[in-house]
């Protein structure tokens, strides 16, 4: 049966031109690149091409891009990184409530350690206020953190704004970018950003392997000793393949950046017009328009999101959910109860990511299928509209307990 | 996590789905903020002899896999008899669960020691 992929946001299919770009770096070019032989000097070489193709898609100095292991370690690094450098000026970092767990996790592990974390929230469509920022900023503020798109419903944060209001403070200012790298354009010299998180797989480019860009003159401290890789700044033997492969892809994403997201957008759009039009009880989460271009996010009411995604699989379709149930706890996706929708209501989320490989055949069907599991699994389920959810009558069962 | 053929079989094509004529015990339990409700039916005769079941799921597929087969399990038995069962009568049915929706398949057990309790309550008056 034919695949449709529409789990871009999770992660992207290689490129076959960045696939052929890496190859020779895990054969022939197998040097240690602080080796000072051929072997050695060639492997440094591609290295140093690839920073500079990253460097060109964010139009930042060369010296400006590390790379690490990934997103993650990169929202690690960005953020411990600058607690600990900067501790002796204040302990207080700003962020939001919708991050990337990366940044929400070692927010809450700084907590622990005496630091103060203030979450912006944000609006029914996941925009941070302005307002709000402004008043959380305090004497003591060292670190705001605020991701640029994000990753389950899309929306796009105002960084450009935000950085005016940080930089003004003279705060520094992380942006987690991992979701917005090849769907929106990112100048940093536009943008007032300090720190900026990549990651190459959601670009078409291999897992594992990350950039963060940090703006000459930030004070940072290292997260990863040893030895004195990526100008002593992130130790650890380079992975030179995969660089090879991000520098690749990001060149790529950077030269075709205005068509995929024209495509994405155009399908986008049907897709959301079909399901919103073919399908009764259902929302769309995260901002009208100021989203990604391949996402769409919808909440189906009375049914719930992983029952959604298995129908899906079945008919060839690859989707996800903010469901517990797929998430391997009872609590559904921090980001939808933040756009302050009701704990059932956020277990019948359903996100579909376009690629830029995506047809508007994959789109149709996908839309027919929609409507069909939606009407079955609904006449399978307990609440309707006359019986809504908060309404229905349970009992806590044992195993509910928290 | 991988579900297995038997789950995936129940998944797709549930038996009794729906609500069962004449049902004189109802049970449903669970929480929406959860994840799952389950409710069952049940059509008990006089002599205390299960004739059908059906159920009603808002869950994940394990959640729809546990009704579906729960209620196989308990058509034709006494309530006594399905009183008794327990969810690890269900996953073994089921070929096994992945360890984070075990608790899918207490709810089935659960929710048919309620719909016989509210069969009981309902035949005292």
């Amino acid at each position: 049966m034919k695949r449709i992929y529409l789990d871009h946001a999770a992660t992207t299919p290689i490129d076959p031109i960045v696939l052929e770009a890496m190859l020779p770096s895990l054969t022939g070019n197998y040097g240690n690149p602080s080796s000072i032989y051929v072997e050695g000097r060639a492997a440094k070489k591609s290295i140093e091409a690839a920073r500079l193709q990253i460097a060109t898609a964010i139009n930042a100095d060369t010296r400006e891009i590390y790379f690490t292991g990934s997103g993650s370690e990169a929202d690690n690094w960005a953020i411990k990184g600058i607690a600990m450098k900067n501790q002796a000026k204040g302990k207080h970092i700003i962020s939001t409530t919708i991050e990337h767990h990366a940044v929400l996790h070692t927010c809450q592990y700084l907590e622990k350690q005496g630091f103060e974390v203030t979450y912006l929230p944000v609006d029914e469509n996941g925009l941070i206020s302005l307002d709000d920022l402004k008043k959380a900023i305090r004497k003591d503020t060292i670190l705001v953190s605020i991701m640029f798109a994000n990753n389950e419903i899309g929306t796009i944060e105002p960084i450009k704004a935000i950085g005016e209001i940080v930089k003004e403070k003279g705060i520094i200012f992380h942006t987690d970018a991992v979701q917005a790298l090849g769907n929106i354009p990112i100048d940093v010299k536009d943008l007032n950003v300090d720190l900026i998180s990549l990651s190459a797989h959601k670009i078409y480019g291999p897992k594992g392997i990350g950039v963060l860009y940090i703006r000459k003159g930030v004070p940072i401290d290292n997260l990863i000793h040893g030895g004195a890789q990526e100008r002593k700044k992130r130790a650890g033997t380079e992975n030179t393949a995969e660089i090879v492969a991000f520098g690749k892809a990001a060149e790529l994403a950077n030269q075709h950046l205005e068509e995929n997201a024209i495509h994405m957008k155009t399908l986008r759009d049907v897709l959301i017009k079909g399901v919103m039009e073919k399908i009764p009880q259902v929302r769309l989460n995260g901002h009208p328009q100021q989203r990604l271009p391949g996402n769409a996010n919808f909440c189906f009411d009375y049914i719930e999101g992983e029952s959604i995604l298995l129908s899906l699989d079945i008919i060839g379709v690859a989707g996800s959910s903010g469901s517990a149930c797929t998430s391997g706890s009872l609590d559904p996706s921090h980001v939808l109860l933040a756009i302050g929708l009701p704990a059932g209501v956020a277990h019948g989320s359903l996100r579909l990511s376009i690629g830029k490989s995506t047809t508007l055949e994959d789109i149709n069907y996908v839309v027919d299928n929609l409507v069909v599991i939606i009407e079955r699994l609904r006449k399978m389920s307990p609440i309707n509209a006359e019986c809504p959810i908060d309404d229905a009558v349970f009992e806590k069962a044992d195993h509910h307990k928290h | 996590m991988e579900y297995t053929d038997v789950v995936m079989e129940n998944f797709t094509c549930p038996k009794h789905v729906g609500e069962v004529e004449g049902a004189n015990g109802i049970g449903q339990v669970g929480s929406p903020a959860c994840g799952d409700i389950m409710k069952i039916f049940l059509k008990i005769n006089d002599d205390d002899i299960i004739e059908d079941a059906s159920f009603k799921t808002f869950g994940c597929g394990a959640a729809v896999a546990s009704s579906s087969m729960a209620t196989d399990m308990i058509i034709g038995k006494s309530i006594e008899e399905a009183a008794k069962l327990t969810n690890s009568d269900v996953v073994d049915a089921l070929g096994g669960l992945p360890d984070v929706k075990i608790h899918c398949s207490v709810l089935a057990a659960e929710a048919i020691q309620a719909a016989i309790e509210d069969y009981k309550k309902n035949k005292k008056k």
